[in-house]
């Protein structure tokens, strides 16, 4: 399977639909445990990528450009802390991807991977901080390993995305260590984090857009 | 909730459009971008900038204290969100006269983050940047754990002196000790008695029962150590100071500057209430209060509540707290 870069630009469009559709649910959650803005954020950074879906990166073939634009423009339009977190692993992900216009399994692969380290490095939260690296943490993981074994794409990505899964869930259980809901010790305990039910989303729209390359 | 918008998602923008227009002989945006603004004012030839920044709803902060004898730039956020690095560094290229650039923000992990990556930029353009966090709010972490507190309405107190510092011809490096100094010798603890909400989902930022207050709530709405029956001011204040004495003690004839902030909807009539009682308990005490603030200075939106900011004061601090301030939202002659 291959993945063009027609069929990855379409990925982000499709994760501007989904963050759009839950914004209300991850406001909902970051309520009871930060500033209640997480939906907000997701959808200000997100709109204006797809913005730049429309225009700049239209007829962009470069994948690695692609990824590299996605990041800094979501970075440049919210700030906050999801910003840096989501534009360090783009563009660590962009690395993998330089000058590429058609994304092998190996380079699907090696892109995420490199996006969960980006993202690990920028935040230096560790796994049961209650943060965005609960998902994403198992999932790299998860996707390297099976991935290396099987070298089925689609297989390896989807056992991936349900290690992430239960990694965003496991966030309901713990108490929060880094960032503002830090602070709420173990009230913040009940409720799962907004960080780590985001991330998710992102990897999971991934998920589908293989299923449908898969078919074709 | 009732609010004075046009559409959610140009709040800030055009909050920053109608302040620019407003006070023009003050303040100007940058045409590089948008969300960076810096003094209209000629300053003084190698003078060490100050850069303050952080999320937008909590006018004054941060906007409102550019201006002669306190900041030099300000890099504006969404709400409640810090800046990206775009706007910082372009205010940093902006204000640098050759002696550095001081950055001043709370310690939030976004603003760490994004403030992080604008002085790595700035260092690529051979500018010299400090970096000092305020930690001040005593409610959100132990003291063991002092450098994971959030820094809430004691930056005032940090931006006044590094401000004044910065105008008085000290270097980088005493700018920037002069910050961590006040930052060190700050506390704050703040009650929350009415939620806001964010223009983009007109939800309160928490929940709260009428008879019902957050003891060190956090000022962007973030849970405090816990919910407690209302009281009576006097009461309260004796609980804020009660806290902020066990995590700084002072002594008997220490002397002190005061900031009684409230967060947006609370009516000075109840801030000076407030100060009435901090009055009477250090007076008690024995300790001086050298100078007193009370007012909006770091608010929460519409958020109903106030906090108590201790500052203890030596020689060289009192000198830099004197000094005259003219910004558009705060002037001290």
């Amino acid at each position: 399977m291959s993945l063009s870069a027609r069929e990855y630009l379409n990925y982000f469009k499709q994760v501007t639909e989904v963050i759009e559709n839950e914004k209300d649910y991850l406001c909902e959650l970051d309520r009871k445990l930060g500033d209640g803005d997480h939906g907000v954020t997701m959808s200000i950074g997100w709109q204006s990528v797809n913005e730049k879906l429309d225009t700049e990166l239209l007829d962009e073939t470069d994948c690695g450009k692609i990824s590299s634009v996605v990041g800094m423009t979501f970075l440049n339009a919210v700030g906050s802390s999801v910003g840096p977190l989501y534009a360090t692993g783009f563009i660590k992900g962009a690395k993998v991807l330089k000058n590429k216009t058609e994304l092998t399994d190996s380079d699907i692969a090696e892109f995420w991977v490199a996006f969960v380290n980006g993202v690990k490095e920028r935040g230096k939260a560790q796994v049961g901080d209650k943060t965005i690296v609960d998902t994403l943490d198992p999932f790299a993981k998860k996707l390297e390993a099976k991935f290396a074994e099987s070298q089925d794409i689609l297989a390896a990505f989807s056992e991936a995305v349900q290690a992430g899964e239960r990694g965003m869930e496991s966030t309901k259980d713990l108490i929060s260590k880094i960032g503002r809901s830090s602070r709420l010790g173990e009230r913040s305990l009940g409720v799962q984090d907004p960080g780590a039910t985001s991330a998710y989303l992102i990897i999971e729209t991934f998920q589908k857009v293989l299923e449908v390359e898969s078919v074709k | 909730m009732k609010k004075l918008i046009n559409n959610p998602n140009n709040v800030v923008e055009e909050m920053i459009d109608g302040y620019v227009k407003a006070h023009p002989t003050y303040i100007k945006r940058l045409e590089e971008n948008d969300r960076s603004l810096v003094t209209a004012r000629k300053t003084t030839d190698n003078k060490v900038g100050i850069l303050i920044g952080g999320g937008s709803g909590h006018e004054p902060g941060f906007l409102g204290y550019v201006g002669d004898g306190m900041a030099d730039g300000v890099a504006v956020g969404n709400i409640f969100a810090s800046p990206p690095p775009a706007p910082i560094l372009e205010v940093t290229k902006a204000i640098d006269k050759g002696a550095g650039v001081v950055y001043l923000y709370g310690n939030y992990a976004g603003d760490v983050m994004n403030f992080g990556m604008a002085a790595d930029l700035a260092d690529m353009e051979d500018i010299h940047v400090e970096m000092v966090l305020t930690t001040d709010d005593v409610a959100s972490a132990p003291i063991e754990e002092k450098e994971k507190r959030r820094g809430i309405a004691g930056e005032f107190f940090v931006f006044k002196t590094a401000g004044a510092a910065a105008d008085q011809g000290y270097n980088l490096g005493e700018v920037a000790r002069i910050a961590r100094k006040t930052n060190e010798f700050t506390r704050s603890m703040g009650v929350g008695l009415t939620p806001c909400s964010l223009p983009q989902t007109g939800e309160p930022s928490f929940e709260i029962g009428d008879n019902e207050m957050e003891l060190g709530l956090g000022h962007h709405g973030e849970p405090g150590i816990k919910k407690v029956p209302m009281d009576k001011a006097d009461n309260i204040a004796d609980e804020l100071l009660k806290h902020i004495f066990a995590d700084m003690p002072l002594n008997k004839d220490d002397e002190v500057a005061v900031l009684v902030n409230g967060l947006g909807s609370t009516p000075r009539l109840e801030l000076y209430i407030m100060y009435r009682r901090v009055e009477q308990v250090l007076k008690e005490k024995g300790i001086h209060i050298y100078r007193s603030y009370v007012g909006d200075y770091i608010t929460s939106l519409e958020m109903g509540g106030c906090s108590i900011t201790l500052t203890k004061v030596d020689d060289e601090l009192k000198k830099l707290i004197d000094h005259p301030v003219d910004c558009p939202m705060f002037v001290q002659k």
